[in-house]
Parts: structure tokens; C-alpha cells; sequence
């Protein structure tokens, strides 16, 4: 059989599930000719990991996921036990960059030619030379604290000053920290530090059952639980040979969308908030707190936690609960439509929403930003359209779209996705197919991989999971779009004034608990 | 501005009557001493520190000064500072890499101090656990007056959980032993 991704020069294996997503072992030396041709045909790239493979009696592994028109290649690369090291790819895809950095703090392999060797989730919490993600590292080691140095890029000039802010924050907000450099009021730099919420997520898979591990997935980024539930659903699925019952695929998409539809409700209130619009914070609260007592009224939890399981969902709404939500959702989506025409009305709001903190379609296109905000900034990505699997297959998502990538932008993306949310859960709750909520799935019982990969709220998220020979958890890779989005952030701040950062950080609403793991 | 105020208008008030204190979540004995609610003779500074969550706690800490629970209107309002704070709301497992952060935070903090450890993974580390990477339980690290388990504990078991640590606050100032 000829494969999609001959004119790449590999042989690509399908794997496993509905997803179209290919692997292909790939020769270090090999990597750079692949990644250029996969550039050129405009492929995107969604997460680079690294993997210790000497209980396999190899070396160590890198893994690039591309996404390419017609799905996702997973890459594997065999790395030497002795030097682990591979051509670094953050030129011509420069979100790899952090990832690359990340990959050396974890598993100690090394990206050549790269212009930043900076640690990158490495604090303090273990010393340089220690890799938590080998085999041999302890899980449950304590070092002392080392001395956290970390080398900020200076910005030079008459007038300019640093302003450092975090990792504690004034407001209700993950902690961060984040270096301005300021002339006047004037942002001239922004330099992101993240991974202060580093809590060994990926070492603790490990220690996990492949069915247990399911909880610690669906608390990866705790406001978007079902989109890392499914996805560590799908890929364990995937892995397993089996396919979710119909009734099972509608309401996980019902689920996803509500959480959607609730983060958005919550965001939208906050862009209102920034603005000195208290207003728009108490209405949409107002809305986002009757969608959450529906959601555990109908499906135990609030945020849905832990209603996605590996082989379908954890209950069963029944059909009178599903005209329930229709009705309560088509009253939150009228006062919605009357919210929106008071935004977009509100002079003062909209003074501050438009050009600020713009990212153009072709930075946008250049540094792979995605998700939601991508879809504001030109990049029509929407996985639900493009690779669209069960329960999406034919219900034709309209993918959202704006191009003046500014926060103005990114509230409009998010009313159009508030309505296609509730056309969506409409058709699914509408029609559900009769049938099962669940498959008993067995332990996996050999090596195996498989992923998931499913537009979540923010963006696409994406998980790789391997199993060892005994059916262990040999490596999960939990991967959150805001990696590709935070570089982005400190461009769209450049030419702003300071005061105006928590509007534009907002209107990004990226994930530190996802991307710090 | 029409469309704004009639909205308001229709809104009306949706906020709901406020949780009782409930001592089953009280950690710290010494500070366990009269129970008395008499304790909003002046407003309540909080100070929340995430110290490693998920972020799904955060989501309810949030909510908590959506319309329905209102917060504010029981004279609790989160502040910017922590030497402005009287009570740190913290949120775990803390991640060695949050642990100077939260130490010195509640070293900034001005005594006499709260400190209520919010979800599963403030009072125990949860699923997260103890590892090379995680202290897991706040207590772990400062004092804790008051856990509040769930995950996430819902706003009012959090709003409850504040009361509670409140009450012996205003306990100790009636018997003069604080500021
Ligand atoms: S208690 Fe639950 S919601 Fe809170 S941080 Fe822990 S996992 Fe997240």
C-alpha cells in the first residue's frame, strides 16, 4: 500500500483508531532533510518529547508530531546511549525551541546547533545532570535546592527598565514570572519563565495503571479535563484495538463542547472585566455558574471530571435530561446574543479591545500559533473540521475565523464558537445514538503506542502513550497548545503599554499547569 | 447603554445566602478556640497563592465572586498583596519549584495569619502526590489552619472553609489577644 507521505522519502505506518496518525522511525541523521520537506509542504508542529528507551536495550528516543493535511506522522528517533543527541529543528519550526529545552531537563538528550541551551523547566527542585524522565531516576528523589540562576536577556538603552512580575501574581492567576522591558509605558521586551508548576505529571504516569492513569490526565490542566480525558482516552483506545460505542462518542462530544462553551463564558467575562466593564463579568458569570450546576446535575461534576473514560463515558444523562440542557442552553445562548451587541456597542470596551495585543496572520502562520487563538490570527486550524472523527464526522464544524489577530479578534472567535458549541451539542443531545456508555477494555498486554489528539477549548491537545512489554506505562507524553501559544504572547505584547498586559494575557487565557507538567 | 441597564434590570439579584463555618474542616487545635461567628466587625483581606494546582481550583475560586456566591458582600475581597492579606488561600500540591515562592509569601504575610489549604491536593498532594517534584500537602510547607477537601471543592465549601478559619480570628480578638 502507498502511504500519503512517500513524497517525504519515509515509510510511515498507520496506527491504530479512527485518527489518521502515522509513525515512522526516522535516523538522527535523517531529521533535518525530513522536517525541511515536511516545512515546505506546510506542515505544523504540534509537540516534540523525549524518551528513555534503555530498559528496551536501546538508547533514548526523540519524537517530533507533525500535523500535515493529511493527518498526524508521529517521528521516532533512535538516539545513541552514550551522547543522546539529535539536529535541533527550532529554526525552521521555532516553537520546538522550548520543547527541545524541555526535552534535555527531562531526559538529557541534546538538541545540536541550537541557539538557546537555557534550562527550561528545570528550577531548582533537581540539579543539572539529573533527569527525571530516565528510568533511573527515582520518582520519589529529593535534592537539596540549588541555586535557581537563570540568564535573562538584557534589553540595553537610555530610559529602558525591567520590571519583574511573578511567580506569585496580584490576581487569581497560575503562577508565572515574566521580565518586561519598559521604556515609559512602553513594552519593548517581554521573556517569559514557566515552570513553576513542574510536579512530575509524566514521571507519575509511569507509577500509574494505564486505566488509573486516566484520573491524572483529566488533571493535566484542570479546566480542560475532558479534552486531556479523551485524548488519553483515545490513545489508549487506540493502542487497544477498540472502538468506543456511538452513544459513548456523542456525549464525550457533548461534554467537550460544554466545556468549551463554560471557558469561554468565564474568559469572555474577564475581557469585559480588564476593560472596567464589571458588567459583562457579573452577566456571563452569571451564565457560566447556571451552566456548571447544570453540568453536575446531569453529569456529576462541575467541570466534567472524570465523566470521559478509557472505553466510553462515566453515565448517562437519559433523554429527559437531554431536552433539559437543550432548553437551559438555548436561554444562555439568548442572553448571550443580547451580551454581544452590548460589547460590541460599548465604545470604551471596544477602545481597548481593538489593536491591542495584535499577532498578524503571518507571524501567526510562522511561529504555528493555534487553537483558538491561531483561528483569530488567520490560522483556520480546528481539528473537530479538519480530521474530524466520531461524533463530529458530518456534522460539518464551522471553523471560526477572524484575521486582524488582536484582542478584539479573539472575543469575537469565542462568541462564533459560543454558537457553534450550542448548534453542535443541540444535534448531539438531539440524536443520541442508542447503545452502550462503555467498554470494559483489558490491560494492555504488550509494546504498543497510540495517540489522541483533540481540540480542546484553547487548542489541540495531544497525547502519546507507549506500553512496555509487561503492558506498563512505558512513556505518556501529555502535550498542551499553549507551548506553541506563549511564545506568541511575548510578541503580541511588543509596542503596548504595560497596563494593558493582563487584557492581552487574558485574551490568550494559555495554560502554565499544562505546559509546566 | 439602554440594552446594559435593561439587562440588569431583568438580571435582578441572584445571589444566594452564605454557607455556615463548619468545624469538621478545622486542622490546627491550638487555634481551635471559641467558635463564635461574630466575626465580620471588619472586612476580610485574602491573598490566594497557587502553589502547583491543576488550575481546575482556581476555576472555583473564581466563581466564588460570581453573582451567586458574591463574595464581596460578606466583606471578604481578595487583595493584591500579601502584606495586605489576613488570610492566604492556597491552592497544591506545592511543586518544589512554587515552595520558596509560597514560604516567602506567607513570611510576608502580617501576623496574626490564616492560611486555608484548598482541594484535594492542598490538604494531601491528591493524585499528584509527593515525588522529586512535588512537597504535596500545603501543611507540608507553612501552617495550615483549614483544609477543604474536593476536587475541586465546590465555591461554597470554599467560602466555608474561609468562615471557618475566620471564626477563631474573631474568637482570639474578642479574648484581646489579637491586633
Ligand atoms: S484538587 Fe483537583 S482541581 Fe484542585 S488542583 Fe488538585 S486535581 Fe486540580
Amino acid at each position: 500500500m502507498t502511504h500519503p507521505f512517500a513524497t517525504l522519502g519515509i515509510e510511515a505506518q498507520r496506527l491504530p483508531g479512527a485518527l489518521p496518525a502515522w509513525h515512522a522511525p526516522v535516523a538522527p541523521g535523517a531529521l533535518r532533510a525530513l522536517a525541511e520537506k515536511a516545512k515546505a509542504r506546510q506542515a505544523r508542529l504540534v509537540a516534540l518529547w523525549a524518551s528513555d528507551e534503555t530498559p528496551r536495550g536501546a538508547g533514548y528516543g526523540l519524537h517530533v508530531a507533525l500535523a500535515l493535511r493529511e493527518g498526524l506522522l508521529w517521528i521516532g528517533v533512535p538516539l545513541e546511549r552514550e551522547h543522546p543527541r539529535y539536529p535541533g529543528i527550532a529554526d525552521l519550526f521555532p516553537a520546538a525551541a522550548r520543547m527541545q529545552r524541555a526535552a534535555y531537563d527531562l531526559v538529557g538528550v541534546h538538541a545540536q546547533d541550537s541557539p538557546d541551551h537555557r534550562k527550561w523547566l528545570r528550577h531548582a527542585a533537581w540539579p543539572g545532570g539529573q533527569f527525571p524522565l530516565r528510568k533511573d531516576f527515582d520518582a520519589g528523589a529529593r535534592f537539596e535546592a540549588s541555586e535557581d540562576r537563570y540568564p535573562f536577556v538584557r534589553v540595553e538603552g537610555e530610559g529602558v527598565h525591567e520590571i519583574p512580575v511573578g511567580p506569585v501574581h496580584a490576581g487569581t492567576i497560575e503562577p508565572g514570572h515574566f521580565r518586561f522591558s519598559i521604556v515609559g509605558e512602553k513594552i519593548l521586551k517581554l521573556e517569559e519563565r514557566l515552570g513553576y508548576k513542574h510536579k512530575g505529571i509524566e514521571k507519575r504516569f509511569e507509577g500509574m495503571t494505564a486505566l488509573d492513569a486516566a484520573r491524572l490526565a483529566g488533571r493535566v490542566s484542570g479546566d480542560s479535563t475532558v479534552a486531556y480525558a479523551w485524548a488519553y482516552a483515545m490513545a489508549l483506545e487506540a493502542l487497544l484495538g477498540v472502538e468506543v460505542p456511538p452513544r459513548a462518542a456523542a456525549l464525550r462530544g457533548v461534554a467537550l463542547e460544554l466545556e468549551r462553551v463554560a471557558n469561554h463564558l468565564g474568559d469572555l467575562g474577564y475581557l469585559g472585566n480588564d476593560v472596567g466593564l464589571s458588567f459583562g463579568f457579573f452577566q456571563f458569570w452569571r451564565l457560566k455558574e447556571d451552566l456548571l450546576r447544570l453540568n453536575c446535575e446531569l453529569f456529576g461534576h462541575r467541570y466534567l471530571m472524570d465523566y470521559v473514560v478509557p472505553g466510553g463515558v462515566a453515565g448517562d444523562p437519559g433523554a429527559a435530561a437531554c431536552v433539559r440542557l437543550i432548553d437551559a442552553l438555548a436561554a444562555i445562548e439568548r442572553e448571550i446574543g443580547e451580551l454581544r451587541t452590548i460589547y460590541d456597542e460599548h465604545a470604551g470596551a471596544q477602545d481597548r479591545f481593538i489593536m491591542t495585543g495584535q499577532v498578524t496572520p503571518e507571524l501567526a502562520a510562522a511561529l504555528d500559533l493555534t487553537g483558538l487563538a491561531g483561528r483569530a490570527s488567520g490560522q483556520e486550524h480546528d481539528l473537530r473540521a479538519a480530521h474530524p472523527i466520531a461524533p463530529y464526522r458530518g456534522l460539518e464544524v464551522r471553523v471560526s475565523g477572524h484575521i486582524r489577530g488582536d484582542v478584539a479578534a479573539r472575543v469575537s472567535v469565542r462568541f462564533e464558537e459560543l454558537a457553534e458549541s450550542f448548534r453542535l451539542i443541540r444535534a448531539l443531545a438531539d440524536a443520541l445514538p442508542p447503545g452502550e456508555l462503555r467498554l470494559a477494555l483489558e490491560r494492555p498486554g504488550a509494546a504498543r503506542r497510540g495517540c489522541g489528539w483533540v481540540e480542546g477549548w484553547r487548542g489541540e491537545v495531544f497525547i502519546a502513550l507507549e506500553t512496555g512489554a509487561e503492558g506498563a506505562l512505558h512513556r505518556v507524553h501529555v502535550h498542551d497548545p499553549s507551548w506553541q501559544n506563549w511564545p506568541l504572547l511575548e510578541r503580541a505584547v511588543l509596542g503596548n503599554i504595560v497596563p494593558d498586559f493582563p487584557l492581552i494575557n487574558k485574551s490568550f487565557n494559555l495554560s502554565y499547569s499544562g505546559h509546566d507538567l | 447603554m439602554y440594552r446594559l441597564l435593561k439587562q440588569i434590570a431583568k438580571t435582578g439579584i441572584v445571589t444566594e445566602p452564605a454557607p455556615e463555618a463548619d468545624e469538621s474542616l478545622r486542622l490546627l487545635a491550638q487555634r481551635l478556640q471559641d467558635a463564635v461567628l461574630g466575626h465580620f466587625g471588619r472586612s476580610l483581606a485574602v491573598r490566594h497563592v497557587d502553589a502547583g494546582s491543576c488550575n481546575g481550583c482556581e476555576l472555583e475560586i473564581h466563581a466564588c465572586n460570581s453573582p451567586h456566591y458574591n463574595l464581596e458582600r460578606l466583606g471578604i475581597r481578595f487583595v493584591a498583596s500579601p502584606r495586605h492579606a489576613d488570610l492566604l488561600l492556597v491552592t497544591g500540591p506545592v511543586s518544589r519549584h512554587m515552595e520558596t515562592a509560597l514560604r516567602r509569601t506567607y513570611e510576608a504575610t502580617p501576623e496574626p495569619k490564616l492560611v486555608v489549604a484548598i482541594g484535594d491536593c492542598g490538604c494531601s498532594g491528591g493524585i499528584f502526590g509527593e515525588s522529586y517534584a512535588s512537597r504535596g500537602a500545603v501543611s507540608n510547607v507553612i501552617p495550615v489552619d483549614v483544609a477543604v477537601p474536593g476536587c475541586p471543592p465546590a465555591p461554597a465549601a470554599i467560602i466555608q472553609g474561609m468562615l471557618t478559619a475566620v471564626s477563631s480570628t474573631s474568637a482570639r480578638r474578642s479574648s484581646g489577644a489579637s491586633r
